[in-house]
């Protein structure tokens, strides 16, 4: 036993903690940023503004995600504002000397895929990225988080920010997933019972038999979606699956052996002091739909559309509120709800595993005819490994289009959008109103497999029925 | 860079009330398509103000009774969801110039403490009767006391919370750290030497 026992996120916090400053804030060394088109370019101008170099050119990695079309890879694209944004981006890396996974390094992606794919993201980093599913990269045990436009300048120009130090939650999930639930599931149940602000002021500790089995794109995809449950970063402590990951990678150390003892020492100590802890039974979690507009909002795929007058007085605003923009049913059965359009792609479930799964179900299957049904991969690695594996065949066979990388529909500001009320099954983390683009366009967030489920069937269908899974478990 | 000591906001309030309202709402993706945050005033909230075909909704943001307000009046997780500072900087050249609520994501609060506009909590109950007030009369002075961690509206005045860091900053004009960042430059590359990895 330890004598001052301590979490992971202590002990990297105060590994990079430079000072306090004059409000009691800490000054915090960020020793891994992200960048991209959107948040980044006022920055830059921010840094011209005051005459201000890159601090650290070497320690900020760029790409291009929000902005670039799925379907048209020649430049200049067509929208001349996005045209304008990749160019700005280009041009400031290049005069900064930033790395850029610029569209033709063929890897380029969306960054919270591509900086674990790259071996840049690793255990007991401080990373921070104008991007608030930052918190995706503390599945490898690294504290981050999404910063403001202002806070990307604060990191271009002195590699640090002011930060006030979160308390931590741990969130033990025990047991074993029945099958047919997935870690998109894991999350949207959590967000369920901790609130969409539950976590405001935490770090949450994602641990638990559960934890320790899932691969890292699981881990990746629950860390992903702390944010929608108010917390600024989630994180799951380092172990053999992560070395594994990261073993080999482009950037992974070259020190091996003492990087990966550094990183075992970094995992929280028995016996430390969080602020919460929060245990949940994995029997209890059940395929996931939200019926709403936040994250929050969301039932098994067996239950019925909540009455407001049923909810607890302080949610019926937001429940009518949802209701009405979503056109459903109080009372009625959330399966059966049809569909116009099915998203495959996101942060959240963009990646290679992602892709396998929905593609081992949807082999030999169409998509419903009235259903519009896209596929993009998370990044150009994804895509061109999923291609030697036949994917994008059994995609694009079964009635979907098959994409390049990029954020796509997961927030529309690129071509691809919802059109008019369209109601969209989609795996990625957002359900708020207007979010895929279209002001009256409607969001149902699940898992891939449920994504696919309801493109075969065309309305929201419990993929465990569908599929017969776990039904003929020896 | 000495910054302005920001103790106090005066002005004129309006209610947005509801929960959970996020940062896409206050200002839909399509509108970042820029590299400067100039100009975007004009979008803030604007497919809450504006229906698909671009004529104004019956919503009170579009009353010309408060076209002036100064300050928004909300409820709980005001600002959730992306971390997009086109935001609070589309509320801030909206002409917004303080905000109140139940309780605010984390990372829009950053962001607007970082551009000077304060953002407290207040009691469910106290922003119900403030938005009932607003309404009532609109050109009902609204005060909030950074410094004193209170607002006044008309002649009542509510307990209101900020912590203490944004408080500090804000009435001590620090409200943008950059300043005080770039202070400490060596012992920044004294941690980044310490560091495994960088």
């Amino acid at each position: 036993m330890q004598d001052n026992p301590k979490s992971l996120f202590e002990k990297v916090w105060d590994a990079h903690e430079v000072g306090k400053l004059s409000d009691g804030r800490s000054q915090l060394f960020i020793g891994t940023h992200l960048i991209h088109e959107v948040t980044s370019p006022q920055a830059f101008g921010m840094l011209r503004d005051l005459d201000l170099p890159v601090r650290y050119p070497n320690r900020t990695f760029a790409t291009v995600d929000h902005i670039v079309p799925t379907d048209e890879r020649n430049e200049p694209y067509s929208d001349a504002l996005a045209d304008a944004m990749i160019k700005e981006l280009r041009k400031n890396c290049k005069d900064n000397g930033v790395t850029f996974f610029d569209t033709n390094t063929g890897k380029q992606g969306i960054v919270h895929i591509i900086g674990p794919e790259q071996g840049i993201t690793q255990p007991g980093m401080t990373i921070a990225c104008g991007d608030s599913h930052t918190s995706t990269h503390g599945a490898f045990g690294a504290i981050a988080f999404g910063i403001g436009t202002s806070q990307v300048r604060d990191v271009l120009a002195t590699q640090t920010l002011a930060l006030s130090r979160l308390k931590v939650r741990r969130i033990n999930v025990d047991g074993e997933l029945a099958p047919g639930v997935y870690a998109k599931d894991v999350i949207l149940h959590i967000i369920r019972v901790l609130g969409v602000n539950g976590g405001i002021g935490y770090a949450y500790e994602f641990g638990g038999e559960v934890f320790d089995n899932f691969t890292m794109e699981e881990r990746m995809t629950v860390c992903n979606m702390s944010i929608e449950g108010g917390a600024r970063c989630g994180y799951v402590n380092p172990d053999e699956t992560t070395f594994e990951y990261l073993k080999g990678r482009n950037y992974a150390p070259k020190n091996w052996d003492e990087a990966v003892s550094h990183w075992k020492s970094l995992r929280s100590d028995p016996g430390c002091e969080y602020g919460d802890v929060v245990n949940i039974r994995a029997e209890d979690i059940l395929p996931t739909v939200t019926w709403g507009i936040t994250p929050g909002q969301a039932i098994f795929v067996d239950q019925n559309i909540p009455i407001p007058a049923e909810l607890p007085e302080k949610d019926r605003a937001t429940a009518e509120e949802a209701l009405e923009h979503m056109s459903l049913v109080p009372g009625a059965p959330i399966a059966g709800t049809p569909i116009d359009v099915a998203f495959l792609g996101s942060c959240t479930n963009g990646r290679l595993s992602d892709l396998q799964e929905a593609a081992r179900y949807l082999k030999g299957r169409k998509v419903a005819k009235s259903v519009k049904a896209i596929v993009v991969p998370g990044s150009q690695v994804v895509a061109q490994i999923a291609e030697q594996q036949g994917l994008d065949k059994i995609f694009t066979e079964a009635g979907f289009e098959w994409r390049g990388a990029g954020c796509s529909m997961c927030l529309a500001m690129n071509p691809d959008k919802l059109i008019g009320n369209q109601l969209c099954a989609s795996s990625s983390n957002r359900n708020f109103k207007g979010r895929q683009g279209s002001i009256t366009g409607r969001t149902m967030l699940m898992s891939p497999l449920m994504v696919i489920a309801a493109a075969i069937t065309g309305e929201i269908t419990d993929a465990r029925k569908l599929f017969e899974i776990g039904r003929t478990a020896a | 860079m000495a910054l302005e000591k920001i103790t106090k906001v005066v002005g004129t309030g309006v209610p947005v009330m509801g929960d959970d309202i996020d940062t896409d709402r206050i200002i839909p993706a399509r509108f970042m398509k820029c590299v400067t945050f100039d100009g975007l005033g004009e979008f803030a909230f604007f497919d809450v103000r504006n229906n698909e075909d671009g004529t104004p909704k019956d919503h009170v943001l579009n009353e010309d009774r408060f076209a002036k307000a100064t300050i928004l009046v909300s409820g709980e997780n005001f600002g959730c969801g992306s971390s997009r500072e086109h935001a609070p900087q589309s509320l801030y050249r909206y002409g917004f110039r303080g905000i109140l609520a139940e309780s605010f994501a984390e990372i829009f609060f950053g962001n607007s403490i970082t551009l000077g506009m304060p953002c407290m909590t207040l009691a469910r109950p106290d922003l119900d009767e403030i938005a009932a007030t607003l309404k009532a009369d609109p050109t009902t002075p609204v005060q909030l006391d950074v410094l004193n961690r209170s607002v006044t509206v008309g002649e009542r005045e509510y307990v209101a919370g900020i912590p203490e860091a944004a408080r500090e900053g804000l009435i001590e004009g620090r409200w943008d750290p950059i300043a005080e960042l770039l202070e400490t430059s060596e012992q920044v590359d004294g941690v980044a030497d310490r560091l495994i990895y960088v």
